[in-house]
């Protein structure tokens, strides 16, 4: 049976999960609370966009149509975007962010580790470039959930409330699309779903240690990574694409 | 922007390749250590500007009063015979 569409797909998945982030994070540029953390988060966000640019790449070569990174990236309608749903939430305020990006960087730290040691020359590759950046953000946005959850009342109240509203699209994470199913059933990519409780329950006891505490009864939200969108995406999209649709293959 | 005001200030110091000293390159704010490493990291080394830094808050930075410039620096200003101007250098040597 052929893989080529799923496999696409899933490099699609991950490269859109970067962009959505590099997306979201560089809106904090000129706004950050200190000027010290903008630069942080507008570094954080470069990162992001530098690794879905190198997967968009290899996502269009390995389609072999012609496409290239800027179409992929440009080109496509809110459906044929494959993020998961957590990468796309607005930033709220400062801890909403941080924690949104807590548990984006978490995920990416496990999912690139495994990719890092896969059979893919490839993608190994981008993965372990990857993960000398991530390992910086995961400690970034671990370390700012700690002072955050463990700062004033007002900090803390405003970090349990960004967990209340983030933590159920924590599961979609880890459970594996219809793609992603079929090619770890191909033994093609790793099993993130078998690593998917275990890094839920990491996650919640660093909230605990952080005094924020997550609603393990809560309905976990899903669908983006099969391109169920919620309705911030198509307004990321008008923000994103709007020089592509405008003034098509602008170059400079 | 208020919160800045109540975040220390740190002096930052990037050694910028192995062997060569750490030199002062600014300041920035910081709540603790550890966030100043961190920013310094962000806001001093996005260039590649650095293989180690250095933070210290600016409070334990003593500095020699303007005032008394002349007392400490003139008196050196007379006395040429402190230089190593009368040594020559072999090439081969570095970053003196």
């Amino acid at each position: 049976m052929d893989h080529r569409e799923d496999y696409f797909k899933f490099l699609l998945m991950l490269a859109d999960a970067s962009l959505m982030m590099g997306q979201r994070l560089g809106e904090w540029c000129g706004h950050g609370p200190v000027l010290e953390q903008d630069i942080a988060l507008t570094n954080i966000s470069l990162d992001c966009i530098g690794q879905a640019r190198l997967l968009y790449q290899y996502a269009g070569e390995y389609e072999g149509k012609g496409r290239d990174e800027d179409d992929l990236a440009y080109l496509r309608d809110v459906r044929s975007y494959y993020n998961p749903l957590i990468c796309e939430q607005p930033n709220g305020d400062f801890g909403d962010t941080l924690l949104r990006q807590y548990f984006f960087d978490y995920w990416q730290y496990l999912y690139f580790s495994e990719l890092a040691k896969g059979r893919d020359e490839r993608l190994a590759a981008i993965a372990e470039k990857s993960l000398k950046e991530i390992r910086y953000h995961l400690k970034f946005s671990a370390e700012w959930v700690r002072r955050l959850g463990l700062g004033t009342e007002e900090s803390q109240k405003r970090m349990q409330k960004a967990a209340d509203n983030l933590w159920q699209y924590t599961g979609e994470l880890f459970e594996a699309s219809s793609y992603e199913r079929d090619l770890i059933a191909e033994d093609l990519i790793p099993d993130m779903e078998s690593l998917g409780s275990k890094a839920l329950s990491v996650m919640q006891e660093h909230l605990k240690e952080c005094s924020v505490l997550v609603n393990e009864e809560v309905f976990m939200r899903k669908g983006g990574k099969e391109g169920m969108h919620s309705e911030h995406l198509g307004y990321i999209l008008s923000d994103l694409q709007y020089m592509q649709r405008a003034y098509p293959g602008a170059k400079w | 922007m208020t919160k800045t005001a109540e975040w220390p200030l740190w002096e930052v110091f990037i050694r910028s390749k192995q062997g060569l000293q750490h030199r002062h390159v600014g300041s920035l704010h910081a709540a603790d250590k550890e966030m100043a490493i961190e920013n310094a990291r962000d806001v001093y080394t996005r260039r590649s500007e650095g293989v180690s830094i250095w933070v210290v808050e600016s409070k334990y930075i003593v500095a020699s009063d303007p005032d008394q410039a002349d007392a400490l620096f003139e008196p050196a200003e007379d006395k040429v015979y402190r230089h190593p101007t009368f040594y020559n250098i072999p090439d081969e040597i570095k970053h003196m």
